[in-house]
């Protein structure tokens, strides 16, 4: 039993063991964080981030983790390196004071430094191994290593002592960041990268039209599966966070929850319900369709319910929207006061797309809004390529699906028709998509609204006609006329000309029953004089009967007077005679 | 050289090793024969005292460093060069 037991088990230290940086989104990229005990270089050019990525490892190993950590700073000293983190949050002295890390300034001047005969580098172990000691640290950088190379000129000896000092580390146990600079056509200027070889990561700082882009690459990582993309990363007041979002998986989750979309018009339009929750939602149209108006509505209603939102505005500023908004009645305000709401404004130019997309995400992490308003991404066309922007977009809506999170962007389309547009190519991304366009004619201009689609539900096929006023938004049905569509004015006219209409049919029927009525009154009277002609006529009838009954009965009684009279007989004769007479 | 003058000379090394002998004999040797009761010598040895390597910025040893006159001077190796010592202490002019 025991036996088995043991050949199941795996031997421990097979298994390559990695140290958490603490620094968000590397940890993923690297899975689990740098090899833990072995020294990593990272290198790149200068300012790209060197010194704040490993001052930020031994930061959150003594924060987060309970690292204690030695700094050894080749470039810049205790306090300046203090000053330069301290922007992040960073209290270096304070960490310094309880003994969590340790910062060793090495300087080294070359003007006050004679070389004769062989000398070795103990003087640097010692110090080294000093620091490490006196807090029991666990993770060391040296930054940068190099300028060691600067203040001495023995070169042979500085190798021979280099390579001594990364075998000396990895026999300490510590984990170790290595920092140094990118050279011309090779990864460091001094080949460190011969020595350390576990793990390089390189950094880059590139300005493509004008917009510079930080990234990240893991160049190899011995032992280890890695991300091999570049990965965009972003320093900001809360250190450095890398961005890993480049899966493009198809495996979401997916929820048949709707969202309003805070005018109940278009909510009828789309099956009565509105939004997927989750889903992605395009407005686009030309300038002034109201593109905003319809996103600062969704923003409204998904507070109004409870929810947060966050609007990323890239062409005016949070005050600008809430002024606008506050004039078709909408109270953005109150939103925001309530931490429902948050606006975040920049101009596109500020930083690249994979700064965007950093910031967003970063945001997002933090906020945990459920819906979120890009407004609009046709601006992001000012700082990449439409491949980019489209690019980026998908990872976007990638991650936002993941997190359930509702997105609406709005999009700037330059020409009117339909087929020709593209959106940057996100029409095809996004679940549904609304589209705002004018319709001229008469001289003027209104707004027609249509879903063009809207996957996974019912949805109008109808144009709508789309007004603005001071209450709000609304949706109206356009006019079918014998000229085509009927809009604004051109819509009013014939719905005035409809009621005349229909007071005038009003006023004909009346006047045909009244017609009706008269001729009714006539016949009647009609009616009635025949039949009192009916009645005299039958009267005079009767008359003439009756005369005839009488003057038969008088013609009867007076024979039988007569027939009494000349006989003189008795009763009973009489009725004989009667009889006889029958 | 002038009398008043009095030389500080700290010598770092790390542990009895070759070099640091090397060392340490050549500096008594120049020291004896240019500055004859106007001198000290103090050495550390960092194996022992690792935390005063800090203060002298201490990176290669053997490494001298001249605390007095002022301005400090760092001379590393083990001084085997006669010449470049004595240029480098300032004891004889360049």
């Amino acid at each position: 039993m025991s036996k088995k037991k043991t050949t199941d088990k795996r031997p421990p230290g097979r298994h390559l063991q990695k140290t958490l940086t603490g620094i968000a989104g590397l940890d993923e990229i690297t899975g689990g964080g740098l090899p833990t005990g072995r020294p990593t270089l990272i290198c790149g050019g200068a300012g790209c981030g060197k010194t704040l990525l490993s001052t930020e490892f031994i930061v959150r190993g003594a924060t987060l983790f309970d690292e204690p950590g030695v700094f050894m700073a080749f470039e810049e000293s205790a306090e300046e390196l203090a000053i330069n983190v301290a922007s992040l949050g960073f209290d270096l002295e304070q960490l310094q004071k309880e003994r969590k890390i340790k910062i060793d300034h090495v300087h080294i001047e070359r003007s006050e430094i004679e070389e004769t005969g062989a000398y070795d580098l103990e003087g640097l172990f010692i110090r080294l191994g000093y620091a490490i000691d006196s807090i029991g640290a666990k993770r060391v950088v040296l930054d940068t290593i190099e300028n060691l190379f600067g203040g001495l000129s023995n070169v042979g000896i500085l190798r021979a002592e280099l390579r001594r000092l990364f075998h000396w580390l990895k026999e300490k146990g510590v984990t170790a960041i290595i920092t140094a600079e990118s050279g011309e056509g090779k990864l460091t200027r001094q080949g460190l990268e011969e020595y350390v070889s576990d793990c390089v990561i390189m950094l880059d700082h590139r300005v493509i039209d004008q917009v510079s882009t930080r990234r990240l690459r893991i160049v190899k990582y011995r032992g280890s599966v890695h991300g091999t993309n570049e990965y965009p990363f972003l320093i900001d007041e809360e250190g450095l966070s890398v961005l890993p979002i480049t899966s493009l998986n198809l495996e979401k989750v997916v929820t048949t929850e709707r969202v309003s979309t805070g005018i109940p018009a278009l909510d009828k339009m789309m099956g009565g319900k509105g939004f997927y929750q989750g889903g992605s939602i395009l407005v686009s149209g030309t300038a002034g369709t109201g593109k905003t108006s319809i996103a600062a509505y969704f923003a409204n209603q998904t507070c109004s319910d409870g929810n947060k939102c966050i609007y990323f505005a890239f062409e005016e500023s949070p005050r600008q929207i809430v002024r606008n908004m506050r004039s078709i009645g909408l109270d953005l305000e109150t939103h925001m006061k309530n931490g429902l709401l948050q606006f975040h404004a920049s101009r596109p130019t500020l930083h690249g797309l994979e700064m965007h997309l950093v910031s967003i995400y970063k945001l997002i992490k933090q906020f945990k809004p459920q819906a979120i308003i890009l407004d609009p991404i046709t601006n992001l066309v000012t700082v990449g390529a439409m491949a980019d922007v489209k690019a980026m977009l998908i990872r976007l809506v990638d991650f936002l699906q993941n997190e359930q999170i509702t997105v609406m962007f709005t999009a700037l389309t330059l020409n009117s028709t339909v087929s020709e547009q593209t959106d940057e190519g996100v029409s095809s991304l996004v679940d549904t998509w609304l589209l705002v366009r004018d319709i001229e004619s008469n001289g003027e201009r209104n707004r027609g609204l249509y879903v063009i689609k809207s996957r996974g539900m019912k949805h109008s096929n109808q144009v709508r006609e789309f007004i603005i006023s001071d209450d709000g938004l609304d949706l109206v049905d356009v006019y079918l006329g014998p000229e085509g569509v009927l809009t604004g004015s051109a819509r009013e006219a014939q719905q005035i000309e409809e009621r005349t209409g229909v007071a005038l049919q009003d006023y004909a029927i009346d006047a045909k029953d009244r017609e009706i009525n008269r001729r009714r009154k006539v016949l009647e009277s009609k009616i009635l004089s025949l039949q009192t002609e009916f009645e005299s006529t039958e009267e005079e009838l009767n008359k003439i009967y009756t005369q005839e009954e009488l003057k038969k009965q008088v013609v009867e009684r007076s024979r039988q007077e007569m027939l009494r009279l000349r006989r003189g007989d008795s009763a009973d004769d009489k009725m004989k005679e009667k009889n006889e007479q029958r | 050289m002038s009398r008043d003058k009095k030389w500080e000379l700290r010598l770092y090394i790390a542990g009895r090793t070759e070099k640091s002998v090397a060392a340490l004999s050549n500096l008594k040797r120049y020291c004896e024969e240019h500055l004859k009761g106007q001198y000290r010598i103090e050495v550390i040895d960092l194996m022992l005292k690792p935390q005063l390597a800090e203060g002298d910025q201490i990176l290669a040893v053997p490494t001298l460093v001249r605390k007095v006159p002022e301005p400090i001077r760092k001379i590393i190796g083990d001084l085997s060069d006669q010449e470049k010592v004595l240029v480098g202490l300032n004891i004889i002019p360049a």
